[in-house]
C-alpha cells in the first residue's frame, strides 16, 4: 500500500510499505492492506513505517491526522521530522530544559514539550 | 575652470555605477529566491490539498454543521485584516498594491458602520498603516522573506485567538498570489469564517461511499482539524507572497539596473563632449597665448601667418619669405 507523511512544508516520506504503526487519539493503531477507510487525530508519539524485507522507516509526529482510504494511508502532520533529521543534542537539551521545569510548577505546555523531547529522541534510539 | 564639469559627470558617472552594482546585485538574489519560493509553493500543496480532503470526507461523515470557525455570524461589528507585505521596500509597487486594496476594502466596511481590527505582516505594512493614524492591533515581522510554517501559525494563532473572543466576526486576508513570473494579483478574501463552500463545494456523490471510521468522533477530529486548515491556508498565502515580492523585487531591481545602465551612457557621452570641449579651449588658449607672446616679442608681425606657416608649407618661397 501507499504511504504519505505530509508535513505543511515538504512531504517526508512517499512510498510503498506493508505496515504502518501510529498512535491515534484511542492508542497504538497499525494499518496493513485493504485496511477499512478510517480517518483520525494523531497523537504525539512514533511513527513507524514498514515496507518489505523489514526495512523501517521512523518519523517523530508532534500530532495530526491520518487518513486510510483505498491502500492509501495518508498522515498530515504540522511538525514531524524523520528519524534521521532529528537533531539529538537540541531534543536532549530541550528534554533537561522541560524536566527542570516538570519539578517546578508545570502546565500542559511544558507537558507537550516534555513528550516531544521524548518522542524525538525515541525515534532515533529505537 | 577647464575640466570642472568634466570632474562632475565622472563623478556622478561613478556613483550611478556603484548604485547599478547594487541593483543588479538584488536583481540576481531575488531571481534565485522566486525559484526557491515557487518550489516552496510547490511543496507546500499537497499538504493544504489533503487537508482539504480530509475535511470534506468529514463532512460527509456528517461533522461540523455548526462548528464556529464555520459559522457566520448574523450580525458583523468588528472586520479583521490580515495584510500580508514584505519587510522591505524596493519592490516597485508590490507593497502599495496589497496594502491599498487592504486599505479599500477597509474603507468599505466602515462605510457600512463597521470597526476594523488591523493584523498586519511586514514592517512596510505596519509602517503605512501607522503613519495614517489607523490603529494597529497586531504586527509580525522578519518573516516574509522565507515564511515558515511556525510563522503562519504565530498569525493564525492571533488571528483565531480574536475571532474565538469574539473580538472580531470576521476576518479578510490581503495578499498577493503568485501566478507566473510576469503575474501577480492582489487578492482580498474572507479568511474566517472559513466558508463551507470552499470545503464542501465538490461533494461528488460519484465517489465511493465513504464508511469512515472515525477515531475520534467526527466532530472531535474536526475541531483539531479545522485550526489547522486555517493555518494551512494562511501559509500558503505566505508562501505566495513572498514569491511574489521576490518577483515584483527581481522586476523592480531589474528595470533600475537597466535605467542605470542608459544614465551611463547618457553621463559618458556628455563627459566625452565635456572633455572635448575642454582640451579644444584649451589648445586654442595654448595657441593664442604663444600668439599673444610671440607677437609681442617681434613687434607687431603674424606669427602664424608671417613666420611658421609660410615657411613650413612653401619651402620653395623660403628664400622669398626668409628676411
Amino acid at each position: 500500500m501507499q504511504v504519505e507523511l505530509v508535513s505543511p512544508e515538504r512531504i517526508l516520506f512517499s512510498g510503498e510499505a506493508e505496515m504502518v504503526i501510529l498512535r491515534a487519539a484511542g492508542g497504538d493503531i497499525a494499518f496493513l492492506e485493504n485496511h477499512a477507510p478510517f480517518l483520525g487525530a494523531v497523537d504525539i508519539g512514533v511513527v513507524r513505517i514498514i515496507g518489505s524485507g523489514q526495512s523501517e522507516e521512523r518519523a517523530a509526529v508532534h500530532g495530526g491526522f491520518v487518513e486510510v482510504r483505498d491502500n492509501r494511508v495518508i498522515i498530515l502532520s504540522d511538525v514531524a521530522e524523520l528519524a534521521s533529521q532529528v537533531d539529538v543534542e537540541r531534543a536532549r537539551e530541550a528534554q533537561r530544559r522541560a524536566e527542570e521545569q516538570m519539578r517546578g510548577e508545570h502546565d500542559a505546555e511544558c507537558d507537550a514539550a516534555l513528550r516531544r523531547a521524548h518522542v524525538r529522541l525515541e525515534v532515533v534510539n529505537g | 575652470m577647464a575640466g570642472g564639469k568634466e570632474r562632475v559627470l565622472r563623478r556622478r558617472i561613478k556613483s550611478v555605477e556603484s548604485t547599478k552594482k547594487i541593483t543588479r546585485a538584488m536583481e540576481l538574489i531575488s531571481a534565485s529566491r522566486i525559484v526557491k519560493a515557487q518550489q516552496r509553493v510547490a511543496a507546500a500543496r499537497p499538504y493544504s490539498e489533503q487537508i482539504t480532503e480530509v475535511i470534506r470526507n468529514l463532512a460527509r461523515g456528517g461533522a461540523g454543521k455548526s462548528h464556529a470557525l464555520l459559522s457566520e455570524r448574523d450580525t458583523i461589528n468588528k472586520v479583521g485584516f490580515v495584510v500580508i507585505a514584505a519587510d522591505r521596500g524596493l519592490a516597485g509597487g508590490y507593497n502599495s498594491t496589497v496594502i491599498r486594496a487592504a486599505e479599500r476594502s477597509l474603507k468599505e466596511h466602515q462605510a457600512q458602520g463597521r470597526d476594523y481590527s488591523l493584523m498586519l505582516v511586514g514592517k512596510k505594512a505596519a509602517d503605512y498603516f501607522r503613519f495614517r493614524g489607523y490603529r494597529v492591533d497586531a504586527v509580525f515581522t522578519g518573516m516574509t522573506d522565507q515564511p515558515r510554517y511556525e510563522d503562519a501559525r504565530q498569525v493564525a494563532d492571533e488571528v483565531m485567538r480574536r475571532f474565538a473572543e469574539g473580538d472580531v466576526d470576521l476576518v479578510e486576508l490581503a495578499y498577493t498570489q503568485f501566478l507566473s513570473l510576469g503575474t501577480q494579483h492582489v487578492r482580498v478574501r474572507r479568511f474566517v469564517p472559513i466558508e463551507a463552500a470552499a470545503i464542501t463545494e465538490e461533494n461528488r456523490t460519484d465517489g465511493p461511499e465513504s464508511d469512515y471510521e472515525f477515531e475520534p468522533e467526527p466532530d472531535a477530529i474536526l475541531d483539531k482539524l479545522l485550526p489547522r486548515y486555517a493555518e494551512a491556508r494562511l501559509f500558503a498565502a505566505m508562501l505566495d507572497a513572498s514569491a511574489s515580492e521576490h518577483a515584483a523585487r527581481q522586476r523592480a531591481m531589474k528595470s533600475a539596473t537597466d535605467n542605470a545602465e542608459e544614465l551611463i551612457t547618457v553621463l559618458q557621452r556628455s563627459m566625452n563632449r565635456a572633455r572635448q570641449e575642454a582640451i579644444t579651449t584649451e589648445i586654442s588658449e595654448i595657441v593664442g597665448g604663444a600668439e599673444a607672446l610671440a607677437k609681442a616679442r617681434s613687434g607687431g608681425e603674424d606669427l602664424l601667418i608671417d613666420r611658421t606657416f609660410a615657411a613650413d608649407l612653401l619651402p620653395s618661397h623660403q628664400g622669398v619669405v626668409d628676411r
